[in-house]
């Protein structure tokens, strides 16, 4: 085992927690969007589902959940694939949707507060429907104001990932725990090379969400 | 939650109404759906039988399960108060005016804060675990990650505290350590408490993660129990609800103490007859 096998398991590794990532970045976004929208709605029905299930999940640790998920489901005879790791990322990207919406939509609903009220009322009197009023006057709006704590909770995610490495899923912290099976002589700069890769994730993250509240934010 | 949220629809005529009772209607059978979708998905794994909730009537299996939730409480409680004093000290490290002292500390504070729990939990397992054990290792895991986090807060707390309370403490003549302790560091841990809190429940809730490192917590009997009884549903029912209990606990303390410094601080400035508008 060389220096250049390691490294290609490093990327390799590094590859999988991006993919997982970004499954479950989209997928938390759908479902805190979907969230937020049920917790303003006027549908009584709908407000307390959504609050109820944000509130559990959000205090749940992520542990948990993934437990669930990775143990709970296939004994529940819920699969998805052929292959045990396709099902294990599949599991993990569940479990991240799922914990990660409830923050996501806390986040959204913070931003739905600060749009001013006038913005809604104009959207009402020119006969929006709630529909209409909250997906093309409120939620954009409430989408910019909340970039940058959006920022943080989306690099959160991006350090949960490492989690799911307990349950099976191919990523960071599986390269790592397999590159250091390899090579015992070499644990503290594995280590150091792992941590390296997250804080260069959490770095470009960073950046590009700066990008963004800079090109997207409302100033008023 | 009231006003903003309330504004986004019309109160509701006879024919909204009438909408809204279907849609209530249909969005509670949907969920009844999956509900029961779900019922019938435990039902069907044969894990609602009453056999396989039996075995959480036998004191041995009780005390097991208590010992786990003590054991994970004990990592949480030892991790934030040791959190607390890595945070106290790395936001004065960072306030220090000397470069020498402040650069080195932001370098550290940035990587351990920048890097994933776990991530500081292996490490200490794999490079200090045979001497100190997974106890140890999960909580000075925590501790360096969470500790670092408080250092921020506290150090926004402090920065937060009005320039006047530090100037008139060095006006009578207290030297700068005394400034700080006795002075800033208390109003900026006062005003920073919910914040605090909240990073405690998060702390709490990481805690969860010493079952990776083979450490015997809620979760470890969780996976035991449910193994040696084919049971783990139930038992991971269980686990996750002594969970969610502790942790809605602990978080609603953090709100019972913001509403309540909220209330003082307020109170405070007015007494002061200064006018500052309240930011909300």
């Amino acid at each position: 085992m060389d220096l250049p096998e390691l490294l290609r398991l490093f990327f390799s590794g590094m590859w999988g927690t991006l993919e997982l990532f970004f499954v479950a970045l989209i997928g938390s976004f759908v479902l805190g969007t979907i969230l937020a929208g049920m917790r303003v709605s006027p549908t009584p029905v709908l407000r307390i589902a959504a609050s109820t299930y944000i509130n559990v999940v959000r205090n749940t640790p992520l542990t948990l959940v993934m437990f669930f998920c990775a143990f709970g489901l296939p004994f529940l005879d819920i699969r998805f694939g052929a292959s045990s790791s396709f099902n294990s990322f599949i599991y993990a990207s569940i479990a991240l949707t799922a914990y990660t919406a409830c923050f996501v939509a806390e986040t959204l609903k913070s931003g739905i507060a600060t749009i001013p009220v006038g913005q809604a009322e104009a959207a009402r009197a020119v006969g929006l429907t709630f529909g209409q009023t909250l997906g093309e006057v409120i939620l954009p709006q409430a989408f910019r104001t909340v970039i940058p704590p959006l920022g943080s909770v989306i690099i959160a995610m991006l350090k949960n990932t490492s989690i799911a490495s307990a349950f099976n899923n191919r990523e960071l912290i599986s390269a790592m725990r397999n590159a250091i099976e390899l090579r015992g002589d070499l644990v503290i700069p594995i280590l150091f090379g792992t941590a390296l890769g997250y804080l260069l994730l959490a770095l470009i993250l960073g950046r590009v969400f700066d990008y963004l509240e800079r090109k997207l934010v409302i100033l008023r | 939650m009231t006003a903003p949220t309330e504004v986004l629809f019309d109160a509701p005529g006879p024919k909204a109404r009438r909408n809204n009772v279907i849609l209530s209607i249909v969005s509670a059978l949907v969920l009844a759906g999956l509900i029961a979708f779900a019922i019938w998905k435990f039902a069907d794994a044969g894990q609602l039988e009453a056999g396989k909730w039996y075995p959480f009537t036998f004191a041995q299996i009780q005390l097991v399960l208590l010992k786990g939730m003590l054991a994970t409480l004990k990592v949480a409680v030892v991790a934030s108060l040791l959190a607390l004093v890595v945070g106290v000290v790395f936001a004065l490290l960072r306030l220090s005016s000397r470069r020498i002292i402040s650069l080195p500390g932001t370098i550290v504070l940035e990587f351990f804060r920048g890097v994933p729990v776990l991530l500081l939990i292996f490490a200490m397992f794999l490079i200090f675990g045979n001497t100190i054990g997974p106890f140890w290792s999960v909580v000075i895991g925590l501790t360096l990650y969470n500790g670092m986090v408080l250092a921020e807060i506290i150090r926004a707390g402090i920065l937060a505290v009005p320039k006047g309370q530090k100037e008139a403490a060095m006006a009578i003549g207290m030297r700068p350590g005394q400034v700080m302790s006795t002075v800033l560091m208390p109003q900026a841990l006062r005003a920073m408490m919910p914040t605090i809190i909240a990073q405690i429940v998060v702390l709490l809730k990481d805690s969860a993660l010493g079952f990776i490192v083979t450490y015997q917590d809620l979760l470890y009997q969780v996976n035991l129990i449910g193994r040696e009884y084919n049971n783990l549903l139930p038992t991971f029912l269980v686990g996750a609800v002594l969970f969610i209990i502790i942790n809605m606990i602990v978080a609603g303390i953090a709100r019972w103490l913001e509403k309540h410094l909220q209330r003082k601080a307020t109170a405070h400035v007015d007494a002061e007859g200064l006018s500052t508008a309240t930011v909300t």
